[in-house]
């Protein structure tokens, strides 16, 4: 418990990815087993035990403090799991014990009833130093942020056995708690573990933008066209081992989407299905933004699933009856899906249609006519890809819409992380609402990136120059610098007091020469990107 | 009751003597604990301090800034000053930091200054006097803080830059006292590379060799090759670890050396990837112990959190108040809180 409560000290506050897998790598090597295999368990969040509420921790502190100084300490922490670490005193009496293990404190709490808890952590925090009585603390009110992600840690674990994160990804979901058969690959001390029927994830295939990539040099008759959904891409598995929904990164979210896993198990046989996950509304998708209230939810209400109803467009397929297709050519393998598809039929599943073109030309036209709901963009497939993990150049493209854009002023600004951690690299913009007096800035959304590293410099320059009242980290500036957004979409939000949110938005330009009072008004921005009636 | 001290806005006076102790305004006597310039403020007329609080104040604010008179008065040497039996007893803060022990009418008080309990290889060690009335801090007076070993943190240090030998640990610490007492602790852990130093730090270091304090090899972090500094340790004052001077550095990996450190909020708030709760203040326990110590039947706290500890010292049947005096806290540690809730330089 102790290195691991080390580890999750440094983690939180590292900022680098690859800092993080250096720190992971090194927990990995040196810790033992089964210890790791929990410690990996809390990191990608597959321990399961009944959580410690927090008013447990409370009245069992009050138990030892002094309810006056509890309070003042309290206040001055901010966090409860936190605040009894820090506070805890053992009993002069200490029993002369070292803290428990990884592995004694997540089986015995999967065993202790909630009415012996409080007895069992006091002993713990009784024999535990500050910073394990701080993980010990946040592992059992199930509130572990070890910031990092369980794709961090297998990317860390392929390191130390050089393979790749992938391979990992393939065995991850056919392997239980404390992941002993993986741990013995990663040694070297036993073969790769075979996942057989469990319905594990396979890494998805990802495409490039297309981007320097000269059109005329293709021939069409060798490419597939497909529709970009403006979902989240999914993978559906469904074996005799169970059926799983899975994002692009691997993680499980059948419990949000029942209604998709419902379909899955009145299927037969071992099949694997790449699509993209939408909500629909007779047959055609919603706005993301509907997606997302689903995303938002852990499980959804009945009302919710009357209301947004999930469906998913179908892309490729990756195994049927078990039989890997991934090596095959992408029209094979569209055949063998349009075929799956017609002997299945299942309800709320439905084939992402190819869109037939007879030059790149046609080709641009169709994607610069549609602005259809739901639909990003286009990807371009080569007709004999084979369907290779990661996101290999060449064989597919994705040519999203040309993005949209605003001019708006730039109003707040904060420290980057990591390499841009002294630089002014986070950027809140904003566009004008009222008239006279009350006409004021009001935030559209914020943006990190789009940048080089020239104008990253002249920001952070400026920002510094231009500061008006600084908040923490941020820094408030004149409101006289217009910065060219771009984005993908705009939606309505009720979140945001501007009433609109952007998705992915980035800054395209920085626009020195426009003066601050031309950008626009919110009202007309709303119109212009169809997130309210015109007038 | 000592009613011959007196607290007053221009600091804490002793009447009998006719002296400021660690006046905040300039006035004609001061006697000086330690060298933080929220402690040791310029233009007094006459003051007396140790011989190291002394020479730090003249290399800080300049020999025409730092008292018209200078007298040194070395720990554990009674004098008289009017009707006034005054010693310096050492602090354990920083080089030269002293409590004020002073006799009169059968009662003595002691002004701590600010102490640490814990041992520092560059200062002499804390002594508690038995006294009547202990004039304490309380930077750190919340059962929240409790300082680990500083060798641990210093070992969390060294295993951080064994895991990273291609990035280079930047410390923010204080000039005076704490990028010394780090340095030294380095050396007891048997790092014995170049410590890298920014500017700022250089000049208080050479003084702390002045007298006695070997801190090795030094290097200057400014004007030193990229490459050079690459898995090295490099120290600088707080407010150049996140900011534009950290770019001169490779990768570096922010780290941070102060008892506020103990908490995340704070340590998220300066962007501090590795955090090190080390302090040059007591920590809670140690001020509870101190109080205890010195057999107090009363306690004034000078500054910091006060709440809490008079709350503690009233349950234990010890009259503590608080003196509010307003404007210390300003340079070392005991001023960070206030930093740290606006800009995080
Ligand atoms: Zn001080
Ligand atoms: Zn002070």
């Amino acid at each position: 418990m102790i290195a691991f409560a080390a580890l999750l000290e440094r983690l939180v506050f590292t900022p680098s990815r690859n800092a993080k897998i250096a720190l992971l790598r090194d927990y990995f090597l040196h810790a033992a087993d089964p210890d790791r295999g929990y410690a990996l368990a809390a990191i990608a969040g597959t321990l399961a035990f009944p959580a410690a509420r927090p008013g447990m921790l409370r009245a069992l502190a009050m138990e030892r403090v002094d309810p006056e100084l509890f309070a003042l300490s309290y206040d001055y922490v901010g966090d409860l799991a936190e605040t009894v670490a820090l506070i805890w005193r053992p009993p002069a009496d200490r029993p002369d014990a070292s803290p428990p293990g990884l592995t004694e404190v997540a089986t015995a709490l999967a065993d202790t009833p909630r009415a012996d808890l409080p007895a069992l952590l006091a002993r713990w925090l009784d024999i535990c130093d500050t910073p394990t009585r701080h993980a010990l603390l946040k592992l059992v009110t199930g509130a572990l942020r070890v910031g990092a992600s369980a794709r961090l840690a297998k990317v860390a674990l392929a390191e130390i056995a050089d393979v790749t994160a992938d391979e990992i990804e393939e065995v991850w979901h056919g392997l239980a708690i404390p992941y002993a058969p993986l741990f013995a690959w990663i040694d070297g001390t036993a073969p790769r573990p075979d996942a057989r029927d469990a319905p594990v994830f396979r890494p998805p295939m990802l495409a490039h933008p297309l981007e320097g990539v000269d059109l005329d040099a293709l021939a069409p008759a060798d490419w597939r066209a497909e529709w970009k959904w403006d979902g989240i891409r999914v993978q559906l598995v469904r074996t005799p081992g169970g059926e799983r929904l899975y994002t692009r990164t691997a993680e499980d979210i059948g419990r949000a989407f029942p209604d998709i896993l419902r379909i899955l198990q009145d299927m037969a046989g071992h099949v694997v299905l790449d699509g993209e996950l939408l909500v629909m509304r007779g047959g055609a998708p919603e706005p993301f933004a509907q997606l997302q209230r689903r995303l938002n939810r852990l499980a959804p209400s009945a009302a919710m699933l009357r209301d947004l109803p999930a469906g998913v467009h179908l892309y490729d397929i990756l195994f049927e009856d078990g039989e890997d297709l991934r090596a095959l050519p992408f029209d094979t393998r569209r055949a063998r899906l349009e075929s799956w598809f017609a002997r299945n039929a299942p309800p709320m599943l439905g084939l992402s249609p190819l869109i037939p073109f007879g030059s790149f030309a046609e080709l641009a036209g169709i994607r610069a006519g549609t602005r259809a709901e739901g639909v990003e963009g286009l990807m371009l497939k080569r007709a004999d890809s084979p369907y290779l993990p990661g996101r290999p150049r060449g064989p597919w493209w994705k040519w999203k819409r040309d993005p949209l854009t605003v001019d708006a002023v730039l109003m707040y600004a904060q420290r980057g992380h990591g390499r841009r951690s002294s630089f002014y690299s986070d950027y809140t913009f904003g566009l004008w609402r009222g008239m006279g007096d009350t006409r004021e800035l009001v935030p559209i959304g914020k943006a990190y990136s789009g940048i080089t590293d020239e104008e990253l410099k002249f920001l952070d320059r400026w920002v510094r120059h231009h500061t008006i009242a600084r908040f923490g980290p941020v820094r408030e500036v004149e409101k006289s610098l217009v910065l060219e957004i771009a984005f993908d979409a705009a939606q309505p939000s009720t979140r945001h007091k501007s009433g609109v949110a952007l998705r992915f938005p980035r800054i395209a330009r920085i626009r020195a020469d426009k003066p601050a009072a031309d950008v626009e008004d919110i009202p007309a921005f709303l119109r212009a990107t169809r997130c309210v009636d015109g007038p | 009751m000592v009613a011959w001290l007196v607290p007053k806005p221009e600091g804490l006076y002793c009447a009998p003597g006719d002296f400021y102790i660690d006046p905040l305004v300039p006035v004609p006597r001061a006697v000086i604990t330690h060298g933080h310039a929220d402690h040791a403020r310029p233009h007094h007329e006459a003051v007396l301090a140790t011989p190291e609080t002394l020479a730090i104040m003249a290399l800080r604010m300049g020999e025409d800034r730092a008292g018209r008179a200078r007298q040194s008065l070395g720990y554990d040497t009674p004098l008289r000053l009017g009707d006034v039996t005054l010693r310096l007893a050492p602090a354990g803060h920083v080089l030269g930091s002293a409590q004020v022990v002073l006799e009169h009418a059968g009662q003595r008080a002691v002004v701590s200054g600010d102490y640490k309990r814990v041992p520092d290889p560059t200062c002499a060690p804390f002594e508690p006097v038995p006294c009547d009335l202990f004039v304490t801090e309380a930077t750190f007076a919340l059962p929240v803080f409790r300082h680990p070993d500083p060798r641990r943190e210093i070992g969390r240090l060294l295993h951080d830059v064994r895991l990273f030998p291609d990035r280079t640990h930047l410390v923010g610490c204080y000039a005076l006292g704490k990028a010394q007492r780090l340095v030294a602790l380095l050396r007891q852990a048997g790092y014995d590379a170049p410590v890298w130093l920014h500017g700022a730090l250089r000049p208080i270091c050479a003084l702390y060799g002045r007298f006695g304090i070997d801190l090795g090899v030094l290097g200057a972090a400014t004007g030193a090759a990229r490459d050079a500094m690459r898995g090295g340790i490099v120290l600088a004052p707080p407010s150049a670890i996140a900011d534009r001077w950290a770019r001169r550095l490779p990768d570096p990996v922010v780290c941070l050396a102060s008892g506020w450190m103990q908490v995340r909020q704070r340590a998220k708030a300066r962007g501090v990837e590795l955090p090190l709760v080390i302090s040059d203040h007591a920590d809670w326990d140690a001020l509870l112990q101190t109080c205890d110590d010195t057999g107090a039947r009363e306690v004034w706290v000078t500054h910091g959190r006060e709440d809490a500890l008079i709350h503690a010292l009233g349950r234990r049947g010890v009259r503590a108040r608080a003196l509010r005096l307003v404007g210390y806290g300003e340079e070392d540690e005991a001023g960070d809180a206030a930093a740290a809730e606006g800009e995080p330089a």
